[in-house]
This record gives C-alpha cells, sequence and structure tokens, in this order.
C-alpha cells in the first residue's frame, strides 16, 4: 500500500476513512461546548495509530523493535520516542506505540508491517490495536483537578511529571493516563467506554465554567 | 481500601488489582496416580488461615504481572511482597509483636490444615468433631514452598 496505489485503490481507501466513526465523535459539539477556554479543554484526537507489542526489551527482537519506535522503555511511567512516535510502558515486556493516523499502513504508513519485520520469527507479538482505544486530551490550568475528581494516584507535579504515562483507573474504568505537559493530558479509554468516560469528564468540568464561589 | 505496593508500578489502590488466592500451591508431581479425592482436594482445598497467609494477586489495571504477597487476614497488614516463584518469607527472624512463625498459632484461633494437600477430611468445618486428626497445633506443611 506503502507504494504507488492505483486510483481505484485511493479512492476505496478514502471510501473507507469517510465511513468511520470515531468513538466519541457524538460528543464533538458537547466538548466544544463544555470546554473552558484558558482553563480546562477536553477534545477527542481520533483514529491514531496504535500498536501493542510484547518483546523482551534486552532481546536482539527488542532492540530492532526498538530500533523502529525510537526506545522501549525500561519502567512503569516511562515514554520513550520523540516527535509524533511514542511508546509508553504497559508492563515490563509489554509497550503500546502511538503514533499519528497516517502512520498505519492502510493510509500509506508503514508502523504495523515495520514492527511485524522487526520482530521477525522472535518470541512476542506485533499487534494493530488503532481501533481498540480513542485519545482525549484534556488541557488547561484545571486539567489536573478535574483528574483529581476520579484518579486515585497522586497527579502532584512533584510525583506525576510531564512526559510520563501510567496505565490505571478513572472512573472506575482502566484508561492508559499520560502527562505530555505541565497543563496537558492523554486519555487512552477503550472504544466502549468513550462515551462513559467522555460525559463523566463533562460533567466534572462543569464547575470551572463558572466563577469560584469565594 | 487496601494500598497494594505492585513490585513494578509502586503503590495502588486495591481496585487495580485481582486476587488469585493460596500461594505455593504446588501441582502433582505425577496427577495420574492421584485418587480422584486427592486430586480434588489439590484442585479445590485451600487454608483458611487467619493470621498471616501467602497470596497470590495481579496488578490487573496496570503492569498485569503477578506476585505474592503476606498477609494477615485478620488485620489485613502486608507484611511481604515478592516475586512468582520466590520462597515464602520467613517472618520469625523480623517478626514484631503480634507476628510469630507460621509454624507456631499465632492466636488462639488460627489453625493449621494437615495431611497430604492440607486438608483434615473433606467438608468439615474447622474443629468439627468426628475425627482423630489435630486441627491445631501441627506443623506439617501444608503445601509445597517455592512454587
Ligand atoms: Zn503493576
Amino acid at each position: 500500500m506503502a507504494e504507488t496505489a492505483t486510483p481505484a485503490e485511493t479512492a476505496h481507501v478514502n471510501r473507507v476513512r469517510g465511513a468511520r466513526r470515531s468513538p466519541a465523535e457524538h460528543l464533538a459539539d458537547a466538548f466544544t461546548s463544555g470546554s473552558v477556554p484558558g482553563t480546562v479543554t477536553l477534545t477527542e484526537i481520533p483514529y491514531q495509530a496504535m500498536v501493542g507489542l510484547r518483546v523482551d526489551r534486552t532481546s536482539d527482537a527488542g532492540a530492532r523493535v526498538a530500533a523502529v519506535t525510537g526506545g522501549l522503555p525500561a519502567a512503569c511511567g516511562e515514554v520513550t520516542g520523540t516527535g509524533s512516535v511514542n511508546t509508553l510502558w504497559l508492563g515490563p515486556t509489554e509497550f503500546m506505540v502511538v503514533a499519528p493516523e497516517e502512520a498505519h499502513d492502510s493510509l500509506g504508513g508503514s508502523l504495523v508491517s515495520d514492527l511485524t519485520t522487526a520482530l521477525g520469527t522472535d518470541a512476542g507479538q506485533v499487534v494493530d490495536l488503532s481501533a481498540n482505544r480513542t485519545t482525549f486530551e484534556l488541557s488547561g490550568s484545571h486539567a489536573r483537578a478535574v483528574l483529581e475528581k476520579t484518579c486515585a494516584l497522586d497527579l502532584h507535579p512533584r510525583v506525576f511529571k510531564a512526559g510520563t504515562a501510567v496505565s490505571t483507573e478513572l472512573a472506575h474504568i482502566p484508561v492508559m493516563l499520560w502527562k505530555t505537559s505541565d497543563e496537558s493530558y492523554r486519555i487512552f479509554p477503550r472504544a466502549s467506554f468513550a462515551d462513559f468516560l467522555g460525559r463523566w469528564l463533562l460533567d466534572a468540568m462543569r464547575e470551572y465554567a463558572s466563577p469560584e464561589v469565594p | 481500601m487496601l494500598l497494594i505496593s505492585c513490585p513494578n508500578c509502586g503503590p495502588r489502590d486495591e481496585t487495580e488489582f485481582h486476587y488469585g488466592g493460596q500461594a505455593h500451591v504446588a501441582y502433582p508431581e505425577s496427577p495420574n496416580d492421584l485418587t480422584d479425592r486427592e486430586w480434588a482436594e489439590y484442585l479445590f482445598y485451600r487454608e483458611n488461615t487467619k493470621g498471616t497467609f501467602a497470596e497470590r494477586w495481579v496488578h490487573s489495571t496496570g503492569c498485569r504481572q503477578w506476585f505474592n504477597m503476606l498477609r494477615d487476614t485478620v488485620s489485613y497488614e502486608i507484611h511481604s511482597i515478592y516475586g512468582m516463584g520466590q520462597p515464602r518469607p520467613n517472618l520469625s527472624a523480623s517478626a514484631a509483636a503480634g507476628t510469630s512463625a507460621k509454624s507456631e498459632p499465632a492466636q488462639p484461633g488460627e489453625f493449621t490444615q494437615t495431611g497430604e494437600f492440607g486438608q483434615t477430611e473433606p467438608g468439615l468445618a474447622p474443629g468439627a468433631p468426628t475425627t482423630g486428626a489435630p486441627i491445631s497445633g501441627s506443623t506439617a506443611p501444608t503445601s509445597s514452598e517455592g512454587v
């Protein structure tokens, strides 16, 4: 697919893209109206390419896979990669690669096939999980306050630093939580939980639209 | 709510974990030689310890890795967390007040089951008075450690 696509193939890809519905697409307007610019905003970043990896990062296969991803994280919380392709630590031998939509093989990229080739026949697995989760971006000076209503982890910046990601629970559902900058978080709920979590976050954000009561 | 220190992820709420039952239950060396009774005891019969208990947990919402834990079933105090495949730590060396070695009942109510698979008689409540088998005080190992 990465090579010369015929016009028919291109038309097919565009038709498939046009038919897709992201897990929180129906909440897009609510996310816009529920966001409080400068305080806390919520958006969905749909269709990111995601690949589940199982590999021993100290093995030869791990080194080959790391060459594709730009490193594999060594411990809980670590995120490797620079630029648009990042790898989150899920477990000692389990990782999740997150990349822009265009990195997916069906759209002219080669992320999945590159990883599959890198692993070869060695022990491990490369699984295209792009449709498994969607991405929410929660940003603003009160983003942490919204998350702290439900997250049991210590999200204070002295503990949870920008550039780290953990799997944990928000609103009693399992998510990956990635702090991308001092006031911005990316949340990865599974597709079937996106509606619930989106509405939950909107509800939690609502109070910040009103003036603070002294 | 227990706060459990995952060996990989650090302290997390109990809701991120799932319980895996008694630790160190060895798979029988020759399962084909067991009677139905012995097989059933291996599969289904577990200790019901009042006091320090070795059990398995998995960090299901986090790293999805299993580990072992020594936990007091009365106070819920977590004495030790150690890896799969590691032997049960001996707490007697560092025993604080109120904790003692496994072989000695820590509390009057603690009983240690006996028998090849950790059972005096199946189906009997602790202290049920029909067999001569000792309910407590016996220190026969109830399971293979280090599994
Ligand atoms: Zn863990």
